[in-house]
């Protein structure tokens, strides 16, 4: 079985380390992460929200619909911990 | 040669998380205790939130943090200043793991007061009977 | 889950004073700067993520300094049902409550209507309402998650 695992797990690793040769170079201005939607981001941040931090205001005003659900997501961990685990009598 | 060595020195970051990966993974269906599972999720996670952020970075670049003043006065170049989006989804991602792990070691409580056992091929043992 | 304490390298530690007086020295400043980092989250590197996680390990740090039930005093389990509720609740609302004054959901320029600050600067003004939101929530859930999986259930005995 561990045999199975270690053969499985350097063949995975090897195609992944093939399939990086179309990624960008690292730290590469014209990378494709960097050019759609991000410059607008950036440029806006201080211009329309008036917020100089621009990971604050990416994450509560241009995505706040993601950050609504995410902080959703950790209370209904919270809750789903306290069903499985609470006794009564506590 | 020369190829090669310009291949890993542009993309040497990504091999590093690559290996990290394959270590969790590893972890994950090699192993037959289910904390050691769980352990090898938190590093696969941690291996991708990394690759993530490395892959947001530019040469020569500053960090998202804008100086006020000076934005209003002059504008911002956006090549200078590194990219803001693989931060947020980032932060998206740490909070799902941390809950993951939440709610994976609850059930393994359960299951160590039911079985008595943690180990992946005793609890199959004892299901089978 | 049942403990045997027949070693004595089982048993716990015990009351001991440097640790006491150590804890209680640092908790209120731990607690100072987790607020100061949820609301320093427009300047510096922060928000309502990391600010709400230190925030709750300093409940995390008195449960294990202490004693399960010393922490329980201090941060009832009421209180932390509350507290996690009414952080969801503060975020949802602020969305809901832009789109009964007249835009979009969680367009917080809509609430210049209430207070004339402008448009730009309600814009900063929502995210700072909405970060508190999340930090009471994150502070919250991460002391109860601790309590839950410390003590099996029962907040009898913790670690």
């Amino acid at each position: 079985m561990k045999r199975i695992a270690l053969i499985s797990t350097l063949l995975a690793g090897a195609l992944l380390i093939w399939g990086t040769r179309d990624f960008p170079s690292w730290g590469d201005p014209n990378a494709p992460a960097s050019r759609h939607v991000s410059p607008t981001y950036i440029e806006g941040t201080v211009k329309d929200t008036s917020i100089p931090n621009a990971v604050t205001s990416v994450l509560g005003d241009y995505r706040g619909y993601d950050t609504m659900f995410e902080t959703i997501v950790i209370f209904c961990a919270g809750i789903v911990v306290i069903s499985v685990l609470r006794r009564p009598g506590a | 040669m020369d190829a090669i060595l310009d291949e890993i020195i542009a993309k040497y970051n990504y091999w590093i998380y690559v290996v990290l990966m394959m270590i969790g993974f590893y972890a994950m269906i090699g192993k037959n205790n289910l904390v050691k599972k769980l352990l090898g999720m938190n590093i696969f996670q941690t291996a991708i939130i990394l690759m993530f952020i490395s892959s947001g970075v530019k040469k020569g670049g500053l960090i998202p943090i804008i100086d006020k003043q000076a934005a209003l006065e002059q504008g911002v170049n956006s090549a200078l200043i590194n990219n803001p989006v693989p931060h947020v989804l980032m932060l998206t991602a740490i909070v799902v793991s941390v809950s993951v792990t939440g709610v994976a070691l609850a059930l393994m409580q359960r299951i160590h007061r039911r079985y008595g056992t943690l180990e992946e091929n005793e609890i199959l043992e004892k299901t089978q009977r | 889950m049942k403990k045997d304490y027949s070693l004595p390298q089982d048993r716990p530690i015990g009351p001991s004073l440097i640790i006491e007086v150590a804890v209680r020295t640092m908790i209120p400043f731990i607690q100072l700067f987790g607020l100061y980092v949820i609301a320093h989250g427009h300047l510096s590197p922060g928000g309502g993520f990391q600010g709400g996680v230190v925030l709750g390990a300093s409940f995390i740090l008195m449960a294990i300094a202490f004693d399960l039930k010393t922490s329980l005093r201090f941060f009832s389990l009421r209180a932390n049902a509350m507290m996690a509720s009414s952080g969801v609740f503060i975020y949802t609302g602020t969305g809901v409550l832009c789109a009964l004054l007249g835009g979009l959901f969680l367009d917080y320029s809509a609430m210049d209507v209430l207070l004339a600050l402008g448009p730009v600067e309600w814009r900063s003004m929502g995210v700072f309402i909405v970060e508190l939101g999340v930090g009471l929530a994150v502070t919250a859930i991460m002391a109860s998650l601790f309590w839950d999986l410390a003590s099996g259930g029962d907040m009898e005995k913790g670690l």
